[in-house]
């Protein structure tokens, strides 16, 4: 259906131009899905860009043809080029918040969509609008058609994205990231339907994604790209199940398994520490264990936040984030929480780090009652002894300042080193600790990537001296080889200084990599609580059982 | 090279821009001659020795009966029209420039706070400021000009002339300052580093000047250009009025309001002159504004 060969995409820059895809190969057939994959910058979108033709301004195709059927793409002029995107070629983005006009009805946009492409009156385009919704799954859809995109769940949403895309019967659709938004529940209902529709409409679907889960699962054909090239592609069994290139390998080896543990991933980059300059800040940290191993345990935590005021005379709904929440995370262990979007993970840290007042219940942190909320001084050990590692690199870190003043300022104010050189000298060790060239400490944070930034991130942590680590959702924002190294990392560190670990991660896998114990969040309520291993391996929550169920996973016989 | 270029990509923006250069270029030549005025100037327009009425109501040299050492004429007084320019623009920046720095100070330090501890702080502060941007401007002026001619001896009236005038200006500025600071903190307040700091303990003022501040100077920068040419502005409207500067130590505004008496009359210079100069002047620096708010906000680039 769409054959692709050797195409090869420019974007000028004012410093010569840029190449952002080069030599690409590919082909779908009719019924197939495509999976593309690969890390962040490696060029998929650019493929899919180009082959509807909506390439961001100035990139250009520089070589290469792209076929849809017998159609040449490139041949076309401007009008032709449009009535093919949607007839022929639809595209589902990756956030139906934003992919959706929240201004008009479902109803409106489908019938918009249909007679934009076939010249039927309304009546029929509202009954084909119909046919669409309930063929996608959509109950009672007479009805729902009336209703606004907010009034739809985010499944929901995706679901009327996907109609939209195939209202007009395309034989091509371009899915870029379509899940990376969704709850796994809601993924693998997404992801089912997308596999319906290949077979029953015989649509051919390019599945752009980073997550090879996804793959895994859907996928007939697989390409992976890195740096603007094709590393290796096939059937999907073949490509992932006996990777031949080095780069394949490599990632396949970085993907967290759910069905088992395993000790350290294997890196390309070894992460002992091993590093002479490292050792200063080592010895610096077990000297400064006058703590013992510390645990925390909270009981019947209960947070509510007001909701929006509807009226002025009526009270504001009452939203319950934490239901009752009772935890004891051991000393020196590492508890993993897990949990879908809105079930109160983060609620959960922002209450032990005293930025939430609960409503009610108490902490102990190391067998010491945390004071909860305001009532905790700025003063209070708690504010040295807990550190916490945040989801999004780009945002923890103060991008006017450099790295050095981000990682001596924790030095400075728990007043540990008081002159300044020294300061510099413990964060320059701490940097290559955490494998990191020390003279990172006078750049600033725009100039790493994100899995240095988290690093950087991480040795902030340190420098506090913690005994009690928060790391919330740490490697989300990060590639899955990115993401391989730092939990080797957090591994390393947590073995070496006996810290204990509250891991908050959506990652089923990554947790089951991580966590000593796991506990099963779900609307702010405690589902289960148990050793990882005994929730993973015998879920006693349904709950559970269908989180583990939905999560896309690996044939076993691909362990490489 | 394109290493360099990359480092300094404000720089080359600039000098890729012709109109920020011509900007920059006139602004600097204002500001350059206002600073140096005593060196430049012919004759000092407030000392009353050193110009003659015999010189007075000269036209510009292009044109008959000009004296080639008044470039611009002179004025009825005799004064060089260069001199006054000069000397006015001077007084005219520095009053720009000081209100600017109160209203900055004020606004940014209101913004700040109510952005930082939000609640019914937040709501006071922003009320005032609501109710300051229901007011026009040159209504604070007269306000507090009003209320400095009553409380003040008439003795050291004229000598507080500027400050009150100075004063008047920053406070019809400053609402725009805690608007945008307020705003920028709301969102600054959401990232993980301002958490990251307040969880660690940090005072609330170290967390808002320390960590915020130089994450929202960006767009105070741009607001700080444009309010400058407003400032500006608003000292000429109030000083064209009568309310502003007395004629003796003439700012522009003062300067066009003493030219209005020519206009029709065929001494054309003593008015359009003055008048170009505030009008290059505030052009100018609106350019260079808007320049900056394109080198901070790369999505307009």
């Amino acid at each position: 259906m769409l054959t692709i060969t050797g195409l090869t995409v420019k974007f000028p820059s004012r410093f010569g131009d840029f190449t952002a895809i080069e030599n690409v190969d590919m082909s779908i057939k009719a019924g197939e899905i495509h999976g593309l994959v690969g890390e962040s910058g490696a060029g998929k979108s650019t493929v899919g860009a180009a082959v509807i033709g909506l390439l961001q301004s100035p990139g250009y195709v520089a070589s290469g043809t792209l076929l849809l059927g017998e159609t040449d793409l490139q041949a076309l002029t401007f009008t032709q080029a449009h009535e093919i995107r949607g007839a022929r070629i639809s595209m589902i983005f990756q956030d139906p918040q934003t992919s959706l006009n929240p201004l008009m009805t479902i109803e409106d946009q489908l019938i918009e969509t249909i007679q934009a492409h076939s010249d039927i009156s309304d009546t029929a385009a509202r009954k084909q609008a119909v046919d669409l919704l309930e063929e996608i799954g959509i109950e009672n859809a007479s009805e729902r058609i009336k209703a606004y995109p907010h009034q739809f769940s985010g499944g929901m949403r995706q679901r009327v994205v996907i109609a939209l895309a195939i209202c007009t019967d395309p034989d091509l659709i371009i899915a870029d990231e379509p899940t990376t938004a969704l709850d796994v529940a809601v993924q693998s209902q997404v992801l089912n339907l997308i596999q319906r529709l290949a077979k029953q409409r015989q649509i051919a679907f390019m599945l752009i994604t980073h997550d090879i889960g996804v793959i895994a699962q859907v996928a007939d054909r697989v390409t992976v790209m890195r740096n603007g090239r094709v590393m290796e592609a096939g059937e999907t069994a073949q490509v992932l199940g006996a990777p031949k290139n080095l780069y394949t390998r490599a990632l396949m080896d970085a993907v967290p398994p759910l069905d088992r543990k395993i000790d350290r991933f294997r890196v390309p980059k070894d992460d002992r520490i091993a590093s002479s300059r490292g050792k200063m800040a080592e010895r610096w940290l077990l000297e400064g264990q006058q703590h013992d191993l510390t645990g925390l345990s909270v009981h019947n935590l209960t947070v509510t936040f007001e909701g929006p005021r509807t009226s002025f005379f009526r009270k504001p709904p009452i939203y319950v984030a934490l239901n009752n929440v009772t935890l004891n995370i051991k000393p020196g262990s590492i508890m993993g929480l897990v949990g879908e979007s809105g079930s109160g993970k983060s609620t959960l840290a922002k209450v032990i780090t005293g930025l939430v007042t609960p409503q009610s219940g108490e902490m102990q942190l190391g067998g010491a009652v945390l004071p909860i909320g305001k009532s905790r001084n700025r003063h209070h050990l708690s504010r040295q002894l807990v550190q916490m590692v945040f989801q999004d690199p780009y945002s923890s870190l103060n991008s006017r300042h450099s790295v050095g003043d981000i990682l001596t300022e924790p030095l400075w104010f728990y007043g540990f080193i008081k002159n300044p050189v020294e300061r510099k000298n413990m964060a320059a060790s701490m940097l290559s600790l955490v494998g990191m060239p020390p003279d990172a400490i006078n750049k600033y944070p725009h100039q790493f990537s994100g899995g240095q930034r988290q690093r950087i991130a991480v040795a902030r942590a340190l420098l506090a001296r913690p005994r009690f680590l928060i790391c919330d959702e740490p490697t989300s924002a990060l590639d899955v080889s990115i993401q391989a190294e730092i939990l080797n990392l957090l591994k390393e560190l947590q073995a070496t200084f006996g810290l204990t670990i509250l891991f908050i991660s959506h990652n089923l896998a990554v947790v089951r990599q991580m966590a000593d114990d796991t506990a099963v969040l779900r609307n702010g309520s405690v589902e289960e609580v148990n050793t990882t291993d005994a929730v993973y391996e015998a879920p006693q929550a349904e709950y559970t059982k269908s989180l583990l169920a939905q999560t896309p996973v690996m044939p076993p016989s691909w362990r490489t | 090279m394109s290493a360099f270029l990359k480092k300094y990509e404000g720089l080359w923006l600039f000098l890729h821009s012709p109109a920020a250069i011509i900007a920059a270029a006139v602004a600097a030549l204002i500001v350059f001659g206002a600073v140096f005025a005593s060196w430049i100037a012919l004759v000092n327009p407030y000392d009353l020795a050193s110009f003659s009425l015999f010189d007075g109501l000269l036209p510009p040299v292009w044109q008959d009966g000009a004296n080639s050492k008044y470039l611009l004429g002179t004025d009825d007084q005799g004064r060089d029209m260069i001199s006054s320019i000069l000397y006015g623009a001077r007084l005219s920046l520095i009053i720009g420039l000081s209100a600017l720095a109160i209203a900055a100070v004020l606004g940014v330090g209101l913004g700040l706070a109510a952005g930082y501890y939000g609640g019914r702080f937040d709501v006071v502060v922003m009320r005032i400021a609501d109710v300051q941007l229901a007011l026009p401007a040159i209504l604070t002026a007269l306000l507090i000009d009003g209320m400095a001619r009553g409380i003040l001896p008439q003795a050291i009236q004229q000598e507080l002339r500027v400050m009150v005038l100075t004063l008047a200006i920053a406070l019809s500025l400053w609402d725009n300052f805690a608007r945008t600071a307020r705003a920028s903190t709301f969102v600054e307040m959401n990232k993980e580093y301002v958490q990251a700091a307040i969880m660690m303990g940090q005072r609330p003022l170290r967390v808002m000047f320390v960590h915020i501040l130089p994450n929202i100077l960006g767009p105070l920068l741009v607001i700080m250009t444009v309010d400058l040419a407003s400032a500006i502005l608003l000292e000429a409207t109030l000083s064209f009025l009568g309310i502003g500067l007395p004629a003796d130590s003439p700012s522009l505004g003062t300067l066009i309001r003493i030219g209005m008496q020519f206009l029709l009359s065929g001494e054309w210079w003593i008015l359009w002159i003055p008048t170009l100069v505030l009008v290059a002047l505030v052009v100018s620096i609106n350019i260079l504004g808007d320049f900056l708010r394109d080198i901070f906000n790369p999505r307009l680039r």
